[in-house]
């Protein structure tokens, strides 16, 4: 005799195989079409657009050469534009953890007047709207002519930044136990060498998740960068880069994948190269519920 | 910071000994205080007073060309808001922002619930199948909304290719482009659709991140139990994991709430606000960048806003209790 618990063994455990080929399916084809795409010639593009695998004779760089070269070669100057973002994602990083630090430190550790309140503070990043943000910022920014800065984009990104830093780097420092630091305070370390020498150690994976988190935030960012920098070319973004080039109308689609992929490559290898320190930064503390 | 903190402390320090020195927890506060200022003032700077002052510009008639005479005691009217609120296709929008939160927040929740539920056992190959999971939250939001307009553009996109060749449509469908259209005789609003499914196929990766956590985290002795006792998989799945769940979903629901509600640059990059997919952020930022009328922008940003924190006041007078002790 068949059991209920026998079928449902059976049916679950192919229906499992189906959905995992199906979410590798959704997840990883855009990527795949859009290196592929990058890599082929408009015309066979439009020709033949159902086309998954191409021979290495009709593969074509010049889509990327187009991507890459100068605007003064007629080129997109990508490479500019690269520099813009990594300069905006690396400050971003460097600032929002050299703010976030003592901040997430003060939150887990010390008690002070407030402490519960500062909760409804970072809330209050992200139940407003951020468009709504964005309406006195370019505001201020024109009248300050930082509109067109890549520092007062940065300026931006902190704010953006700071609560979610802050949520995991408390989440972490709750699981390191105080003992530690009792005994460094017991051998005569004041606060801040306790905090260099004994807890940032300590915190290290925590710290490289936080980094690569913030750095995808701003690596990735679209609606600030479009307000306060599309009218100075020289200062684009990668991303906003990407987003004008998709208005004018000699730039063919192959040409914007190319851009995309040159967009996507960088986070992705940071990606992969910290996966395991990401998924487990951004999620610990999640399994108390 | 740190310096002039210790250098004043031996002068605070004497002139305090005569009377009761302060006591530890009088110089936790200050410390505490001390570390979370630098953090406080950038959200003061540059969240907490421009609020503020898009409560004023609400409240004023600024576009941006006299917006530098405007000033803190410019006359202040209700006008924006009821031009607003009157206006054409503002009540219409606010709708599909519901409709496409509701729905987006649904979708990636679900998917993600899916995907930790398939990926929660190990197999060969899991950590690389994880990691690809996580791919359409990685990658930039150009980047993905430019695939995804191209893989479904109605001329040479590759989905539209397949379905006429192979699944035997009879025109091409243009996902992102019209409006409505039929389905099985029903009418379909396919643009705001596919909004939806980007959504969900965008965001499912962050609800799976943290579901999968907690799964992890089920005591496997529960389950066993319920197996001996001779529950199947369904069952254990509703009755033991699914209860396990419930704060983690919940909390999911939220923030994806949050998140989606306010959204702009996903169905600004993929439609443009088009064909019925207009949400209220991009139309505060058409208010904004076509019309420079910043005191209407900045009303319907306040409105939408409202109606956000309006749905969370509801959510927490139903679900506090749960949320309590998070």
């Amino acid at each position: 005799m068949v059991t209920r618990d026998t079928v449902e063994s059976r049916v679950f455990g192919t229906l499992r195989w189906v959905v995992i080929a199906g979410l590798l399916l959704v997840t990883l084809f855009p990527f795949y079409y859009m290196v592929l795409l990058s890599l082929r010639p408009i015309d066979k593009v439009v020709s033949e657009p159902g086309k998954l695998w191409v021979a290495g004779s009709e593969l074509t760089t010049s889509t990327y050469r187009a991507v890459l070269r100068s605007v003064g070669d007629g080129g997109q100057g990508f490479p500019q534009l690269l520099l813009n973002s990594a300069l905006v994602s690396l400050a971003t990083v460097a600032l929002t953890l050299v703010i976030a630090i003592p901040g997430s430190y003060a939150v887990s550790r010390l008690r002070f007047v407030g402490r519960r309140q500062v909760h409804f503070l970072f809330l209050a990043v992200y139940l407003f709207p951020t468009i709504l943000l964005a309406i006195p910022l370019f505001v201020l920014f024109t009248r300050l002519g930082l509109r067109g800065s890549l520092g007062g984009l940065v300026l931006v990104y902190i704010a953006q930044t700071i609560p979610v830093s802050i949520y995991m780097l408390r989440n972490y420092l709750t699981t390191i136990p105080d003992t530690l630091e009792e005994a460094a305070a017991v051998d005569g370390a004041t606060r801040l060498q306790t905090i260099r020498k004994i807890v940032l150690p300590l915190a290290a994976p925590a710290l490289m998740a936080n980094a690569l988190y913030i750095f995808m935030i701003a690596w990735n960012e679209f609606l600030f960068a479009l307000l306060f920098l599309v009218e100075r070319r020289d200062r684009w973004t990668v991303s906003l880069g990407l987003a004008q080039l998709s208005g004018g109308i000699e730039v063919s689609k192959t040409t914007l994948m190319a851009g995309s992929v040159v967009l996507t490559i960088p986070i992705v290898v940071l990606f992969f190269a910290a996966e395991r320190m990401l998924t487990e930064g951004l999620t610990s503390g999640a399994e108390k519920g | 910071m740190s310096t002039t903190t210790r250098t004043r402390e031996p002068v605070a320090a004497q002139s305090r000994r005569r009377r009761a020195g302060p006591t530890l927890r009088q110089r936790e506060n200050r410390t505490g205080l001390a570390y979370l200022s630098p953090t406080l003032i950038v959200v003061l700077v540059v969240v907490v007073l421009p609020i503020l002052w898009t409560i004023m510009l609400a409240f004023q008639r600024i576009r941006l060309i006299n917006v530098r005479r405007a000033g803190l005691f410019s006359e202040y009217t209700l006008h924006n808001f009821t031009t607003v609120l009157q206006s054409p296709g503002f009540w219409s929008s606010l709708w599909t922002t519901l409709l496409y939160t509701v729905g987006g927040t649904a979708l990636s929740i679900g998917l993600g619930l899916v995907a930790a539920l398939a990926l929660r056992r190990p197999f060969a190959g899991r950590t690389l199948a994880r990691a690809a999971m996580l791919l359409p939250y990685v990658a930039p939001v150009v980047a993905v909304t430019f695939v995804w307009k191209i893989m479904l553009s109605p001329q040479y996109g590759i989905l539209n290719h397949w379905g006429t060749a192979v699944f035997g449509w009879d025109h091409p469908v243009a996902f992102l482009s019209q409006r409505e259209s039929s389905l099985f005789g029903l009418p379909v609003p396919t643009a705001l659709l596919t909004v939806i499914v980007f959504e969900g196929w965008r965001y499912f990766p962050f609800a799976f991140l943290f579901l999968l956590a907690r799964l992890q985290a089920v005591p496997a002795e529960l389950e066993e139990a319920a197996r001996v006792d001779g529950a199947t998989i369904s069952q254990r799945f509703r009755y033991i994991v699914l209860p396990q769940l419930g704060p983690v979903i919940a909390l999911l629901s939220v923030l994806r709430f949050i998140m989606t509600f306010t959204k702009f640059d996903d169905v600004f990059l993929l439609t443009g606000g088009g064909s019925g997919t207009e949400v209220v952020s991009v139309r505060v930022y058409q208010f904004l960048t076509a019309r420079f009328d910043i005191g209407a922008a900045a009303a319907q940003a306040l409105v939408l806003a409202a109606v956000l924190v309006v749905f969370l006041i509801v959510y927490l007078k139903f679900f506090a209790p749960r949320l309590e002790n998070d």
